[in-house]
């Protein structure tokens, strides 16, 4: 049995991260763990990161090599706004990630999902797994808690969401993926990009519903002792 | 941190690891792509899957791309790397349309440029991880050919990559005449299509059948095939020795 705990282990966001379009925007999510090995370096880490007004990435894998892709892209999307006049787009963002990520397969390991709205394509998603594929998406999942997702995704997705209904979609299947996946956990955060602009959302573990054999959380078990007398059993 | 563990062996043939890349394994990947002669041009099939392991993760990616006036590309392998051959023959038709002669990259130009491509990469370690098929007509000449992440090249009148030589090659060995009319050439490719899809783990029934053409290349809308269950074998197949398979 491991009884160390490898410390030195390099942080990997595990993770469940979701991207989805909806009619009008974009709405991101992602869950809050870091793991470094086995224990949670950070129980609320903030995975979805600006690169620019209206371009967001949901960032997943290795926490450094995340961190800096998008330092990097930071940094260029800056300089190419002051050149262009005009907010990028997420086309941009996506492809100049795609050749950090492709130009450097050999070193990276961070799938990233980049989101966003301009006033050419409106809402668009892109994913760029491992290995520095592009390709854009009405939906993207990633990380470790994702391969939980797939059969969800399968069958409950639909073109044309509201904003309302497409935000309560990510929050479901982030939670959903944090029940079963022990690399992720923590709160839900979402992020909503559309033309009025960006709006952060927060949701930890006791505003989502309960899933299977999971019980209503309470302070301690004196509460329930005390609560309600035992009833007797219907023999 | 123990340094001697990262010293090099002096007698090493494979120079610094740390300046120079080398692919080493795939991670998203397209599975078989098919293609024939007909009487008019060339017919290819792929698959619209992107497979990342075991997942079957991408299921509308378009593995086979038109460019230039003549030719057509279809690849399997690794995703990145052929987006990543897209941008240099992006980059090659736009140089050649500079020189503005009147003059076009036909099929087996590209070929060639391609082969050199990933033989050369083959040489440095580094390989485009990808099985090509390039096909095109011009001047009324057809052209098929293919080329492996090692740099094996050749043409022919019918090629495939991956589990397409094992599965596809056979069935268009025995049915492939010259002068197929497009709907038998379709069909002949579909039915490779079937047994890909029956016998090849990473496929997905939603494939595209492109067509190039004196006229220049079409790529038809996804569609998926139907397939078929009904043997009477498949019911009860455990029946005559219980537990076997």
């Amino acid at each position: 049995m491991d009884l160390e705990m490898n410390l030195n282990a390099s942080h990997s966001m595990g993770t469940t991260i979701i991207g989805v379009t909806y009619n009008g925007g974009v709405v991101l999510g992602a869950d809050s763990r870091t793991s470094t090995g086995m224990y949670v370096a950070n129980r609320a880490s903030d995975k979805i990161t600006q690169l620019t007004d209206n371009v967001y990435v949901c960032r997943s894998g290795s926490a450094a090599d995340s961190q800096i892709v998008s330092d990097y892209i930071r940094y260029f999307l800056h300089q190419h706004t002051i050149q262009l006049g005009q907010s990028a787009t997420s086309k941009v963002a996506a492809n100049l990630i795609r050749l950090l990520s492709y130009n450097n397969k050999n070193m990276l390991e961070t799938g990233l999902i980049v989101g966003g709205w301009d006033k050419y394509e409106g809402g668009k998603i892109y994913a760029i797994p491992l290995g520095g594929t592009l390709i854009e998406q009405p939906f993207a999942i990633g990380g470790s808690g994702s391969s939980y997702l797939y059969g969800f995704f399968d069958q409950a997705w639909k073109e044309g969401m509201t904003k309302d209904e497409a935000e309560q979609f990510v929050v479901k299947a982030v939670s959903l993926a944090i029940a079963r996946d022990g690399a992720s956990g923590g709160v839900v955060r979402t992020v909503i990009i559309n033309s009025e602009g960006v709006t952060r959302n927060f949701y930890p573990s006791d505003k989502l519903q309960l899933w299977h054999e999971e019980l209503e959380p309470q302070n301690s078990l004196l509460d329930l002792l005390n609560s309600s007398s035992p009833e007797p059993m219907n023999i | 941190m123990n340094f001697m563990a990262l010293k090099q062996p002096e007698n090493s043939l494979l120079g610094s690891e740390s300046d120079s890349q080398r692919t080493l394994y795939p991670y998203v990947t397209g599975t078989s792509v098919a293609a024939l002669k007909y009487k008019d041009g060339i017919l290819m099939a792929a698959d619209m899957g992107g497979s990342y392991g075991s997942t079957l993760r991408y299921k509308s990616v378009e593995r086979m791309k038109p460019f230039g006036k003549h030719s057509l590309l279809g690849a399997s392998g690794e995703i990145s790397d052929f987006q990543e051959i897209l941008h240099y023959l992006d980059e090659l038709i736009l140089y050649d349309n500079m020189w503005d002669d009147g003059n076009s990259l036909g099929p087996k130009e590209v070929h060639n440029y391609l082969t050199r491509v990933m033989y050369n990469r083959r040489n440095k370690f580094n390989p485009l991880w990808n099985s090509l098929v390039l096909g095109g007509v011009k001047n009324g000449n057809k052209y098929l050919g293919t080329v492996s992440m090692i740099g094996v090249n050749f043409e022919d009148n019918h090629v495939a990559t991956g589990f397409g030589n094992h599965l596809a090659r056979p069935i268009l060995r025995q049915e492939w005449h010259e002068n197929l009319s497009f709907e038998d050439g379709v069909k002949l490719l579909e039915k490779c299509m079937h047994v890909l899809l029956y016998r090849d783990r990473s496929a997905v029934n939603k494939l595209q059948i492109a067509k190039i053409t004196k006229e220049g290349v079409t790529i038809h809308q996804p569609y998926s095939l139907k397939t078929y269950w009904e043997v009477s074998a498949f019911e009860n197949p455990a029946q005559g020795a219980i537990g076997s398979w």
